[in-house]
C-alpha cells in the first residue's frame, strides 16, 4: 500500500486541481457554518446527541434485543452478521431465495466496507448503485472518495465525457442538469427491472423496531416501493433509542453534512409490503471490538455526516481515495487503525491535529484525541510510523537532561550560522525542499537571559 | 506573584527575540519572572510522533522545574496544551496537578490573571492574525469557526485591539491549520507546505504586511514558506508587537 504522504504528493502535483477540489469542498464546509448559525441550541443538541448515543452504546446489547423484538413483532425478518462474509452470504442467500439476478442499491457506507458489490458481481447479481454520485463512480469502477459526496473527486466534464460513452449522451456536454436527467432516465429502467432493493440504514429505532433511511434523490424509496423484497443494513451502531431521540439526530445530520436544513426524503420503513419481505441484517464487522476499547470507544458515535472531511485541511488537499479505506478522513483515520493496525497505522499521523473535525462533529467525538492516542498505539506496537523506538528512547532521555538539551541546541544553531541559506547538506532535506529554516541567531534567548541576570546584579 | 517563564526549545535557540519581548513585557506589567535554566522541552515533539513513554522523562523534569512558581507562563498556545492536556499521562502528584492547572499561555495570563485592559503598544501595521490551532481549539484561547457561539472574537483579537495603530485584516479562512503539525511537517511535506502557502496567500491578498500568532512554531514554518518563495510579508510573534513600549 503507498504512503498516504506519496498518494498526497501524487494528488497535489496538480495544484490547480487540489485548489478545485479543497475549494469545493470548503463551500460544503461554509454552506454547513450557515446552516448551523441559525440555531442558537445547536452547541446543546451537539451535546444531547452525544449523551444518547453514548447512552445507547453502554447497553447496546439490551437495544439491539428490543430492535430485534419489535422489528419481528413488525413482520421483519431480522438477520445477525457478525463480519462481512456473514452479511454478504445472508444477502446472496435472499438473493437466491427469491431467484433474484438484479438488485437496485441506495447508498450504504456498510455494503463498502463489507465489498458486497463485488462477492454479488462473483455471483453473477447484476448491482445498480442507484445514488446518482454512487452510479457514477461504480460507472468508473472507483471507490467512493467521499461518504457523502462520493463523486465529489470528479469535474462535471469528466462526468460528461463518461456519461458520453455509457449512456451516449452529446459528447462534450456538461449541463449538470441535462447529465442528471440522462442518469435518471437510466436509473428508471433498472429500477422496472430489478427484484431486491437494499438499503443503507442512518438510525435504527430500538423502541418500534423501524428502520430510517435519509437522501435526498429518494433513491432509496424507489427501489424499496417498486421491489417485492426490501433488505436494509445496518451497522449494530446505528441504533437509538425512542422514535423522539430522531429529531435531535435528523436536526443536526442533513446540516452539518451539506448545510441543508434536512434531507429531502426521511423514509420510516417499519413493516413488509403486503405479499412483500423485509429483512434488516443487523452488522458487527469489528464494531464490538472497538465498543471494547474505551479511548475509543465514542468513535461509534458517528452519524456518517462527512463533516469532519469537509473541514479537514488534509483531506481537502489529499482527496478520499489518498486514505485507501472505505471511511476517508478523520473518522477513517479513527476507525481503521482498530480494523488493521499494520495497514491503516499510518492514517492517524495523516493530521495536523488541529482538531476543527472534533469541533464540527455533530456528536462531539474527540476525533483529534483518539487520533493522538492512536500513534501512541502505533508506536508501541512498533510499527515503521511511530519511529525507531531505540532513537525515541534516546531522545527522550536527551530532552530530560539540561547539558544534553542545551549543548545540542547550541551545536544546531550554530552550525546553521555557519551555512546561512544553504542548510540541505545538513539532511533536513524533507523540511527544506520547499521551506528555508530559520535564520539561527547570534545568541539563544538562555544566553541572553544569563548575562542579563548577572548585569543586573 | 512568582512566574516561571517557560520558553519552548526552538523558540530559545532560533526566535530569542519572541522570548525576550516575552520576558521584557511581563517586567514591565510587574511581575517577579524567573527563568529557570535547567527547563529542557515539554515533551510534545516526541509525544505526537507517537512516543509518549519515552517523553515521560521530560515531562516529570518539567514539573521539577516549574513546581514552585505561582504561574507557569509560555508564549505558545501548543506547548502549554500538550502541559496541561497530555500530562494526565503522569500519576497526578499535588505537584503535577498544580503544574498543569496553571501553566498559561502569554495571552490567557495578560487578560485572565494580570486582567490588564489597556496597554501603550503601539504598531502602526496591517497585521493577519493567525490563530494557532492548539491554543484555540485546544485552549479555547478563542470560539472557533465551527462552534455556534458568537461573538468570534479571541484573547489575540481583545489583546491586540489594545495596541494604537495596528490595523487587523480580514481574512476568509479565519482560523485553518497552517500546516506545521510538528512531525507532520515531515511526514506529509506536500500538503503541509501547500497548507502554508494556502494560508499566506489569503493574509497576503487582504493586504496584510505581517503574520502574528501566538505560536513560533507555525510561524516558522510560514517564515520558511515566505523566504523560500520572496513573498513581501513579514512574520512577528504576537509577544513583540504586545512589547513595542518602553516604561
Amino acid at each position: 500500500m503507498m504512503p498516504h504522504a506519496q498518494k498526497a504528493a501524487i494528488f497535489n502535483k496538480d495544484e490547480a486541481r487540489t485548489d478545485w477540489h479543497d475549494a469545493s469542498l470548503w463551500m460544503v464546509r461554509k454552506k454547513r457554518d450557515f446552516a448551523v448559525s441559525e440555531i442558537p441550541e445547536w452547541e446543546f443538541l451537539r451535546e444531547f446527541a452525544s449523551d444518547i448515543k453514548m447512552h445507547t452504546l453502554s447497553k447496546l446489547d439490551d437495544y439491539l434485543e428490543s430492535f430485534e423484538k419489535a422489528a419481528i413483532q413488525n413482520g421483519a425478518i431480522v438477520h445477525w452478521a457478525a463480519d462481512a462474509k456473514e452479511h454478504n452470504d445472508i444477502v446472496l442467500s435472499i438473493l437466491n431465495k427469491h431467484q433474484a439476478k438484479k438488485m437496485v442499491k441506495s447508498k450504504s457506507m456498510l455494503t463498502e466496507e463489507c465489498h458486497l458489490n463485488e462477492f454479488l458481481e462473483h455471483h453473477n447479481i447484476e448491482v445498480i448503485d442507484s445514488d446518482l454520485g454512487e452510479r457514477i463512480i461504480q460507472m468508473l469502477n472507483e471507490p467512493p472518495s467521499h461518504i457523502v459526496l462520493p463523486a465529489i473527486h470528479l469535474k462535471k466534464e469528466e462526468i460528461g465525457e463518461l456519461f458520453h460513452r455509457e449512456l451516449h449522451t452529446e459528447k462534450g456536454a456538461t449541463d449538470p442538469q441535462y447529465l442528471t436527467e440522462a442518469a435518471r432516465h437510466h436509473l428508471r429502467e433498472k429500477f422496472h427491472t430489478a427484484q431486491v432493493a437494499l438499503t443503507g440504514v442512518n438510525f435504527g429505532i430500538a423502541e418500534t423496531g423501524e428502520i430510517v433511511v435519509c437522501t435526498n434523490e429518494g433513491n432509496a424509496d424507489m427501489g424499496v416501493h417498486l421491489t417485492p423484497v426490501q433488505i436494509h443494513s445496518m451497522g449494530i451502531e446505528k441504533l437509538i433509542p425512542r422514535r423522539s431521540d430522531l429529531a435531535v439526530f435528523t436536526r443536526l445530520l442533513a446540516r452539518s453534512a451539506t448545510g441543508q436544513p434536512v434531507t429531502v426524503f426521511t423514509s420510516h420503513h417499519r413493516n413488509p409490503k403486503p405479499a412483500g419481505e423485509m429483512h434488516i441484517i443487523l452488522v458487527d464487522n469489528g464494531r464490538t471490538e472497538q465498543l471494547g476499547k474505551p479511548d475509543f470507544r465514542s468513535s461509534l458515535k458517528c452519524i456518517r455526516c462527512g463533516a469532519c472531511m469537509n473541514t479537514c485541511p488534509i483531506y481537502r488537499r489529499s482527496g478520499g481515495h489518498s486514505y485507501e479505506t472505505t471511511i476517508p478522513g478523520p473518522i477513517g483515520s479513527i476507525l481503521t487503525p482498530g480494523i488493521d493496525l499494520k495497514k491503516h497505522g499510518q492514517l492517524p499521523f495523516a493530521s495536523t491535529l488541529c482538531g476543527s473535525c472534533t469541533d464540527v462533529c455533530p456528536v462531539k467525538i474527540d476525533i483529534h484525541t483518539q487520533l493522538y492516542k492512536w500513534r501512541q498505539i502505533v508506536s508501541e506496537a512498533g510499527l515503521p510510523e511511530g519511529g525507531n523506538k531505540t532513537m525515541m528512547s534516546i531522545m527522550g532521555s536527551g530532552l530530560a537532561s539540561p547539558s544534553f538539551f542545551h549543548r545540542l541546541g547550541n551545536i544546531g544553531r550554530k552550525l546553521l550560522r555557519l551555512f546561512p541559506g544553504k542548510e540541505r547538506f545538513l539532511s533536513f532535506t524533507v523540511w527544506t525542499k520547499d521551506r528555508d529554516l530559520p535564520k539561527a541567531p547570534v545568541e539563544s534567548f538562555r544566553e541572553w537571559y544569563v548575562k542579563q541576570t548577572k548585569d543586573g546584579q | 506573584m512568582k512566574v516561571g517563564l517557560f520558553i519552548p526549545c526552538y523558540m530559545d535557540q532560533f526566535y530569542p527575540q519572541a522570548a525576550i519581548a516575552t520576558y521584557k513585557l511581563l517586567v514591565k506589567l510587574g511581575c517577579d519572572v524567573a527563568y529557570p535554566e535547567g527547563q529542557t522541552c515539554c515533551g510534545q515533539p516526541l509525544a505526537n510522533a507517537g512516543n509518549e513513554a519515552a517523553s515521560r522523562g521530560s515531562y516529570l523534569h518539567f514539573v521539577t522545574m516549574f513546581e514552585k512558581y505561582d504561574y507557569i507562563v509560555a508564549p505558545s498556545g501548543s506547548c502549554v496544551y500538550h502541559v496541561r492536556h497530555h500530562f494526565d499521562t503522569l500519576e497526578q502528584t499535588e505537584a503535577v496537578k498544580k503544574v498543569r492547572a496553571k501553566t498559561l499561555d502569554l495571552t490567557e495570563f495578560l487578560l485572565d490573571v494580570l486582567q490588564i485592559s489597556s496597554l501603550p503598544a503601539k504598531y502602526p501595521h496591517k497585521v493577519g492574525l493567525h490563530q494557532s490551532c492548539h491554543g484555540l481549539r485546544g485552549l479555547h484561547l478563542g470560539t472557533s469557526s465551527e462552534l455556534v457561539n458568537k461573538p468570534l472574537a479571541s484573547k489575540l483579537h481583545e489583546l491586540l485591539s489594545m495596541v494604537e495603530g495596528l490595523t487587523l485584516v480580514e481574512l476568509d479562512r479565519k482560523d485553518e491549520c497552517c500546516g506545521f503539525g510538528g512531525t507532520f511537517s515531515v511526514k506529509e511535506p506536500d500538503i503541509s507546505v501547500k497548507m502554508g502557502k494556502d494560508r499566506i496567500r489569503d493574509h497576503f491578498s487582504k493586504g496584510a504586511e505581517v503574520i502574528t500568532a501566538g505560536d513560533m512554531s507555525c510561524l516558522m514554518h510560514l517564515e520558511g514558506i515566505i523566504s523560500r518563495q520572496n513573498i513581501p510579508i513579514k512574520v512577528i510573534h504576537i509577544a513583540e508587537i504586545l512589547n513595542t513600549y518602553e516604561i
